[in-house]
């Protein structure tokens, strides 16, 4: 990242350290990163023991007494994760986030990438006021939008005796989840969009424009191929987003439903069994796989999402 | 797809009006047009079908789950395919000119729909009562200002937007500044850090009430760590989350722990783009380590620094889930702004209530968007 014009920062790649480099610090450097790393493990590492561990044992001692003997075979148990699978109901969660997360990924980033082509490449009556209300509506709070919604949503929206939106009873299914992730992750990926196809050679553009490919093609064939590297980039940031929110799950699917997702899943499970430990870290441990793997395998992608995903309100 | 569904209306004005000019030839173009246009509301009608099976559906989940992936995932594709086929099917001289609006038509639509406007009902609903229907003045407002829990709320929110940057930035930029002269395993340490970034507020919570956990001295062994702590230095065991008003830096400690890593990650970068001969020159002028950290390395990236400020304050401004999760906020005094638009919203029944919340919101991060704007058109100019 460039020092300058921080407040709108473009995808760029991640630095690398240099292996060379000389100022190497000494015994302090090295037990002060490690007294920061151990904090902010343990967190993680005491749910993940302890979903390990049969129930009356988790019941009876904290899960740091594991490392007296750590290998005794009665001290572990995967029972913990079938028991969240059924009882908790996770194992339809798991599979409702994937529902919701997927085309609520796909479908702002396809969205995006024509208008960012659009407002690019095309020559339109008010194409820069519009990039311009685009700019502005990065910050919006989407709590600003969820009870308009919701009202569209249940009873449709009419202005004067005009319908200008049918009732469509969209509240508890997945299209409308979608469509709410959808406007609320546009603004960042049209913004982030543009900036990157925008920089890319208008010669490359020109001279498939003289060989007779029209605007679609172009896109199709050259645009989107080129964008690869930020498409993933958002598409990480999006999805992570998404399977991680409880808010916009909360509003539109509510909670009771069958299309509930894993953060609603975990909440209530929080609520009706506070005090089950066992189930509730294997439960916890189950929302954040996919996102661990995402982020071991990705981290590169996912470091330049979350980076260029600083401007999003 | 409901929303894009309003161009292609758009767009068959265009259409129904052929040239007078080409009528010679204007059969086959007019149904190329229809045939176009037919495949688009076939298309249409069979997406809604499915998204009526998936609603209803009570069969395998599996399945459920499955139509609904091909269904929201292909059908965006298809909606921009088949519009693009009918404006293919147009006399070639209108095609270019309606195209545009094929692009950015369904992102503005569903901009204006889902965002623009439920901002500016958000505020008109803001002076209403509890349903909405009658305006009420500034009495929601007046709410806001006066009920107990409600300042409470402003109070806590304050403290989260000025605690959790100040931790998070500062642990942020040393743990950069250190790690950048680790001789091995800085990526590695960095991921450890950064790892927290990667979990839901709901999972995290979960996380941290196991940190928090608490029994009264009698009934058995704490199984929490910091009780597990207490009871090694022979203290009696405490009820974390219920101290008031610590409880609320509790609560924020989890957002430091979920934040810092993508400080870290940002600030990292920036640090590293700092030329080496700048620091060089400083050390061999004599500084020290301590000295090269504050004259150089903090100056050289003090934007970098506000920026991420600005992002850790936006999101600690909106925290809801840490607080909504690990429950009771209104018995605890540990109720924010964000959380309490949605108590107001879904448990009190009282849209005007919850609107007027959101809408204090939206003025604080007012400032924020006319910086984005002015420095988005700053650099347009330089371009």
């Amino acid at each position: 990242m460039s020092t300058k014009d921080q407040a709108l920062p473009r995808i760029e790649p991640v630095a690398v350290a240099d292996p060379g480099d000389i100022r190497t610090g000494g015994w302090f450097v090295r037990i002060a990163v490690l007294v920061i790393v151990v904090l902010w493990i343990i967190p993680t590492l005491g749910v993940l023991i302890t979903s390990f561990r049969p129930e009356d044992l988790v019941d009876s001692s904290g899960w740091w007494t594991v490392f007296a003997h750590p290998f005794q075979g009665a001290q572990w148990t995967f029972e913990n994760y079938s028991l969240a699978l059924d009882q908790g109901g996770l194992g339809n969660a798991f599979l409702n986030s994937l529902a919701v997360a997927v085309p609520a990924t796909v479908i702002p980033i396809a969205i995006a990438a024509f208008a960012a082509y659009a407002f690019s490449w095309m020559e339109f009556r008010g194409r820069y006021v519009m990039f311009v209300a685009v700019v502005g509506l990065l910050v919006v709070p989407l709590q600003m939008a969820l009870i308009p919604i919701l009202r569209l949503y249940n009873q449709g929206g009419t202005l004067g005796q005009y319908i200008i939106f049918p009732d469509l009873d969209l509240v508890g299914t997945f299209l409308g989840v979608w469509i709410a992730h959808t406007a609320f992750g546009l603004p960042l990926a049209i913004y982030l969009l543009r900036n990157y196809i925008g920089s890319l050679p208008s010669s490359i553009i020109e001279s498939a424009k003289i060989d007779g490919a029209d605007h679609f093609t172009i896109f199709w064939r050259l645009i989107i191929p080129l964008s690869v590297p930020a498409l993933a980039a958002f598409a990480i940031f999006q999805f992570l987003w998404v399977w991680n929110d409880l808010l916009v799950a909360y509003v539109f699917l509510g909670g009771g439903s069958q299309n509930r997702v894993l953060t609603i899943a975990l909440a209530n499970l929080v609520g009706a069994r506070g005090e089950n430990w066992h189930l509730l870290t294997a439960a916890a441990f189950i929302s954040m796989a996919l996102p661990l793997l995402v982020f071991f395998s990705l981290q590169k992608y996912f470091v330049r999402g979350l980076t260029a995903g600083a401007v999003k309100g | 797809m409901s929303s894009p569904g309003g161009d292609p209306g758009g767009s068959t004005d265009v259409i129904e009006q052929p040239p007078p000019t080409e009528r010679g030839t204007a059969l086959s173009p007019v149904l190329r047009v229809l045939g176009a246009l037919a495949i688009l509301v076939v298309g249409f009608i069979a997406l809604g079908a499915s998204f009526l099976f998936v609603k209803n559906a009570e069969g395998s989940r599996f399945v459920v789950v499955g139509i609904a992936l091909v269904a929201g995932v292909g059908g965006v594709f298809f909606v921009f395919w088949s519009m693009n086929n009918v404006v293919q099917s147009l006399p070639a001289r209108y095609q270019e000119g309606v195209r545009p609006f094929i692009f950015v038509g369904p992102a503005l639509v569903i901009l204006i729909v889902f965002l623009v406007y439920p901002v500016i009902n958000t505020i008109l609903v803001s002076f209403k009562d509890a349903v909405g229907q009658s305006f009420v003045g500034l009495d929601n407002y007046r709410f806001v200002f006066t009920d107990d829990s409600m300042l409470r709320a402003i109070r806590n929110t304050f403290g989260w937007i000025i605690i959790v940057p100040l931790f998070g930035v500062s642990i942020g930029l040393a743990f950069a500044t250190l790690a950048d002269r680790l001789r091995r395993g800085e990526a590695a340490a960095k991921a450890m850090i950064f790892l927290p970034m990667a979990i839901s507020f709901a999972g995290a919570s979960i996380t941290w009430r196991l940190i928090y956990a608490y029994r009264p001295a009698a009934f058995g062994s704490n199984i929490g760590v910091l009780n597990g702590v207490m009871e090694a230095l022979g203290q009696n065991p405490i009820s974390w989350l219920d101290v008031k008003p610590w409880n609320n830096l509790f609560l924020m400690v989890i957002m430091v722990w979920m934040q810092t890593g993508f400080a870290m990650v940002v600030l990292s970068a920036a640090i590293k783009s700092i030329p080496d001969e700048i620091l060089e020159a400083a050390r061999i002028d004599g500084a020290n380590e301590l000295q090269v950290f504050r004259r150089i390395i903090v100056p050289s990236i003090l934007p970098t620094i506000a920026v991420v400020t600005t992002y850790m304050v936006i999101n600690a401004m909106k925290v809801f889930d840490i607080v909504f999760v690990m429950g009771s906020p209104e018995n605890r005094g540990t109720e924010v702004i964000a959380e309490r638009m949605i108590h107001w919203f879904f448990i009190g029944g009282n849209f005007g209530r919850g609107a007027a919340i959101a809408v204090i919101l939206f003025v604080a991060v007012i400032p924020v968007m006319i910086i984005n704007i002015r420095r988005f058109r700053e650099e347009e100019a330089i371009r």
